[in-house]
C-alpha cells in the first residue's frame, strides 16, 4: 500500500498505566505509521469517534486494570453500529489468556501480553490490515 | 611516596595488566552499565572517592545528612514495617484479606482502592462501568469504610491509603470510622499518598488542575499538624515514575522536585516548615540492580537532608530525615515463567533493606498476569521475613557503607539528580516542568530506550529474551466476580434512600462555599462524610468549583 498506515493508540477506561501505550505509539511511529494517541481515560464512545474522525486503519487499545472484557467489546460494538467494518482492532496489557478467546469472538483480532516484542505487534498489524 | 600515590601506581599497573589479558580473553561485554544505564568501571578503589569528604557525606546512622539511615540503630531497634498493598472487590472481601494478612504477621495495612474511588466517581457513574472493585476496593461512602475496617482496631494498626486526588475525602472517612470505634484522631497512625504531581506524569488518577490540587494538599498538611499529629500527610512517590520507565537518578530527581514543590506551596500558604515537614514521607521503587538501588536510597536521603536544612532553613532534625516506603518493581516482573519473579522480588527486597527502608511491600509472582492469589501474597510476605530473620542484612545499619563501588554509585546518583533539580528549577519548579511536559518526555525517552535494549538483546531478561521455554497457560489466577459492580451500585442506592438527604445537601453546600473561599477544606469535608455524602458527590462539588485537569497527550 502506498499511503501510510494510520493507527489510533487508545487508553479506554480509568486505567492510568500508559507506559506500554506510549512505547507502542513510538514503535509504530518509528515503523513509519501515522500515530494518534488519545491520552488517558477515554470512553468507548470517544475512542470510536476519534477512530472515525482520524480515519484510522487500526485501533490499538491498552488496558491493565482488568476492565478489558467490558471495554474492548464496547468499542467493537460501537464501531459496528457506526457501520465501520474495515478497521483492525487489537489490544494489549495485563489480560489473562483465558479471556483471549472471548475478546476475539467480540472482534478484537489479537491480544498482546506483557513482554511481547514491539515487532511482533507491528508485524501482526501489517499482515492483518482490513483496508488494503 | 604517599599512600594514595602508591595506590595510583598500583592501580595503573593493574589496569595495564587487565588490558593486556583482555586482548586475549576479552570481557563478556564491550561496556558494563547499571540497570539504569550508567557506566560501570572495571575496578573501584579509594581513588574513586578521592576529593570527597566521607565524614560529611555519610555522617553516622541517625545523624545528618542521614546517608546511612534515619535511625541510629536501624533494624537492630525495630524491623521495617511489612506492609502489603491489598484490596479488591467490595469492603467485606477486602476486610477479610486484611484480617488474613494481619494473622500472617503483616504489621501495617495498605489499602488499594478501585479506580472509580481513586478518581472521585461513585460506583454508579458511567465511567465506573467495568472498573468497580477491579484494582482495589470500591468505597462510595463512610458506610463502606465502616465495613472495610470492621473488627480492626484503628489505634493498633497503621494504615497506608493509596489515594491521591480525593485524599482529603478518604482521610476524613478514616477519621470518622475511628471516632465510631472510640479512637481519637490523635491516636491514628498511617499515610495517605496525596501526591498529585506524580499523578500528572506517571500514574494518571488526577481530578483537579494543579492549583486547587496543591491547595487541598496544603489544607491537609495544616489540618493534620493540629488534629492528626501522627499521620503522614503525604507519600511523595517515585515508585510510579520508575514504573513509567525512568532511571534510578530520574526517580530520585523527579520525586524530590515534587517534594520541593509541596514544601514551597505549604510555606507559601503560611505554614512553618518544621510544623509540617516532619510528617512528609516518601515512596520509592526497588529494581533488580542491587547496588544501584541501595545507592539511590542513600543519595535521596543525603540530598533531601541538605535541601531541607540549607534551602528551606528547617531547624528540626525530623524535617531533614527522608523516611520512605518501598515497593518492589512491578515492571520488572515477567509474565513468562512467573515463578522466577520470586527471585527478582528477593533481590529487590534485599536492596530496600540494605538501603534502609522504613516499610516494604513485596510484589507477588503473578502480578504480570492478574491480581495476586493468596498463596502468591504469602510467598511475597515470606520473602521479607526471610530477609529479615535469615539473611543477616538487618543486623547492622547500612552494611554497604564504605564500599568503594556503592559510595561511587551514591555520588553518581546524587550528581545526576542534582543536575535534574537544577534544570527543573530553571523551568520554574516541578509544576511548571510538568505543565511543559518536560518530566513526562524524559521518562518516556528512558522507557523507550529500555524497551529497545531488551528487544535488541543488549539487556537480558531471563525467560523473556533469553532462556525461554514453551509454557502452558497459567492456571489458578484470581478473578474478581463481575457481579461485584452491580452489588456495589445497589448498596449505594440503598444508602442514598435511607440517609438524611437534607443534611447531605446542607453539608455539600457548606463545602462549596468553603471551596470558593480560602478556608481549610478538611472540616467541611469531614462534616459531609459524616452525613454520608458519597465520595462522588463531594468530588463533584469540588469539580464544579475547581474544574478538571485536561492533560496534553504526547508520547
Amino acid at each position: 500500500m502506498d499511503r501510510k498506515i494510520r493507527i489510533l493508540v487508545a487508553k479506554p477506561g480509568l486505567d492510568g498505566h500508559d507506559r506500554g501505550a506510549k512505547v507502542m505509539a513510538r514503535a509504530f511511529r518509528d515503523d513509519g505509521m501515522e500515530v494518534v494517541y488519545t491520552g488517558l481515560r477515554q470512553t468507548p464512545e470517544q475512542i470510536v469517534q476519534a477512530a472515525i474522525q482520524e480515519d484510522v486503519d487500526v485501533v490499538a487499545m491498552s488496558i491493565l486494570s482488568g476492565a478489558h472484557n467490558h471495554l474492548f467489546p464496547r468499542v467493537t460494538e460501537l464501531l459496528a453500529a457506526k457501520g465501520v467494518d474495515d478497521v483492525l482492532v487489537v489490544g494489549g496489557g495485563v489480560i489473562p489468556e483465558d479471556d483471549y478467546e472471548f475478546l476475539k469472538s467480540k472482534g478484537v483480532a489479537a491480544i498482546f501480553g506483557p513482554g511481547t516484542p514491539t515487532k511482533t505487534t507491528i508485524d501482526f498489524i501489517r499482515a492483518n490490515l482490513k483496508r488494503k | 611516596m604517599s599512600d594514595i600515590e602508591s595506590l595510583r601506581k598500583a592501580v595503573e599497573a593493574w589496569k595495564a595488566g587487565v588490558a593486556k589479558s583482555a586482548a586475549k580473553f576479552p570481557e563478556r561485554r564491550a561496556s558494563f552499565v547499571t540497570g539504569s544505564g550508567a557506566p560501570i568501571e572495571s575496578l573501584y578503589t579509594p581513588l574513586s572517592l578521592e576529593g570527597r569528604d566521607l565524614a560529611a557525606d555519610l555522617g553516622l546512622p541517625g545523624e545528618y545528612p542521614y546517608t546511612r539511615g534515619v535511625q541510629s540503630t536501624m533494624y537492630r531497634g525495630r524491623l521495617w514495617t511489612m506492609r502489603q498493598y491489598a484490596g479488591f472487590s467490595n469492603a467485606e472481601e477486602s476486610n477479610k484479606r486484611y484480617k488474613f494478612l494481619l494473622e500472617q504477621g503483616t504489621t501495617g495495612l495498605s489499602i488499594a482502592f478501585d479506580l472509580p474511588t481513586q478518581i472521585g466517581y461513585d460506583s454508579d457513574h458511567a465511567l465506573s462501568q467495568g472498573e468497580v472493585g477491579k484494582v482495589g476496593v470500591a468505597i462510595d461512602s463512610l458506610a463502606d469504610m465502616e465495613v472495610l475496617f470492621d473488627g480492626i482496631p484503628l489505634d493498633k494498626v497503621s494504615t497506608s491509603m493509596t489515594i491521591n486526588a480525593p485524599a482529603a475525602v478518604l482521610l476524613a472517612m478514616y477519621i470518622a470510622v475511628a471516632e465510631k470505634q472510640g479512637v481519637g484522631a490523635d491516636k491514628l497512625n498511617g499515610t495517605i499518598q496525596n501526591d498529585i504531581l506524580k499523578e500528572y506524569v506517571a500514574r494518571g488518577t488526577y481530578i483537579f488542575p494543579p492549583g486547587p490540587s496543591m491547595r487541598l494538599i496544603t489544607d491537609i498538611f495544616a489540618y493534620c499538624s493540629k488534629s492528626v499529629p501522627n499521620w503522614n500527610t503525604i507519600s511523595i512517590s517515585g515508585y510510579h515514575i520508575r514504573e513509567a520507565g525512568s532511571t534510578a537518578s530520574q526517580e530520585v530527581a523527579f520525586t524530590l522536585a515534587d517534594g520541593i514543590a509541596y514544601v514551597e506551596a505549604a510555606v507559601k500558604a503560611g505554614l512553618g516548615v518544621d510544623d509540617f515537614a516532619p510528617r512528609l514521607s516518601f515512596f520509592f521503587n526497588a529494581h533488580n540492580d542491587l547496588f544501584e538501588e541501595v545507592a539511590k536510597y542513600r543519595a535521596a536521603r543525603r540530598i533531601w537532608a541538605r535541601l531541607m536544612r540549607e534551602r528551606f532553613g528547617a531547624k528540626s532534625p525530623k524535617s531533614w530525615m527522608l523516611r520512605f516506603h518501598t515497593q518492589t518493581g512491578g515492571s520488572t516482573l515477567t509474565a513468562q515463567q512467573p515463578d522466577n519473579n520470586v527471585v527478582r522480588v528477593a533481590i529487590q527486597t534485599l536492596a530496600a533493606v540494605l538501603g534502609g527502608t522504613q516499610s516494604l511491600h513485596t510484589n507477588s509472582r503473578d502480578e504480570a498476569l492478574a491480581l495476586p492469589t493468596e498463596e502468591s501474597v504469602r510467598i511475597a510476605l515470606r520473602t521479607q521475613q526471610i530477609v529479615a530473620y535469615e539473611s543477616g542484612a538487618a543486623e547492622t545499619p547500612d552494611p554497604l557503607a564504605g564500599s568503594y563501588y556503592v559510595e561511587s554509585l551514591t555520588n553518581r546518583v546524587e550528581e545526576e539528580a542534582l543536575a535534574y533539580l537544577r534544570r527543573i528549577d530553571e523551568l520554574g519548579g516541578a509544576v511548571k516542568a510538568i505543565e511543559q511536559g518536560y518530566v513526562q518526555q524524559e521518562i518516556q525517552d528512558a522507557a523507550y530506550r529500555y524497551q529497545m535494549e531488551v528487544e535488541k538483546g543488549e539487556r537480558v531478561v531471563v525467560g523473556l529474551n533469553k532462556f525461554q521455554i514453551q509454557e502452558p497457560k497459567p492456571k489458578g489466577l484470581l478473578r474478581v466476580d463481575p457481579s461485584v459492580g452491580e452489588a456495589q451500585v445497589k448498596r449505594l442506592h440503598a444508602l442514598k434512600a435511607k440517609r438524611d438527604n437534607a443534611a447531605v445537601k446542607a453539608a455539600l453546600a457548606d463545602l462549596e462555599t468553603a471551596a470558593k473561599g480560602d478556608a481549610n477544606l478538611m472540616p467541611p469535608i469531614l462534616a459531609a462524610v459524616k452525613a454520608y455524602a458519597t465520595e462522588g458527590e463531594i468530588c463533584d462539588v469540588l469539580r464544579g468549583v475547581f474544574g478538571e485537569y485536561r492533560p496534553g497527550s504526547t508520547f
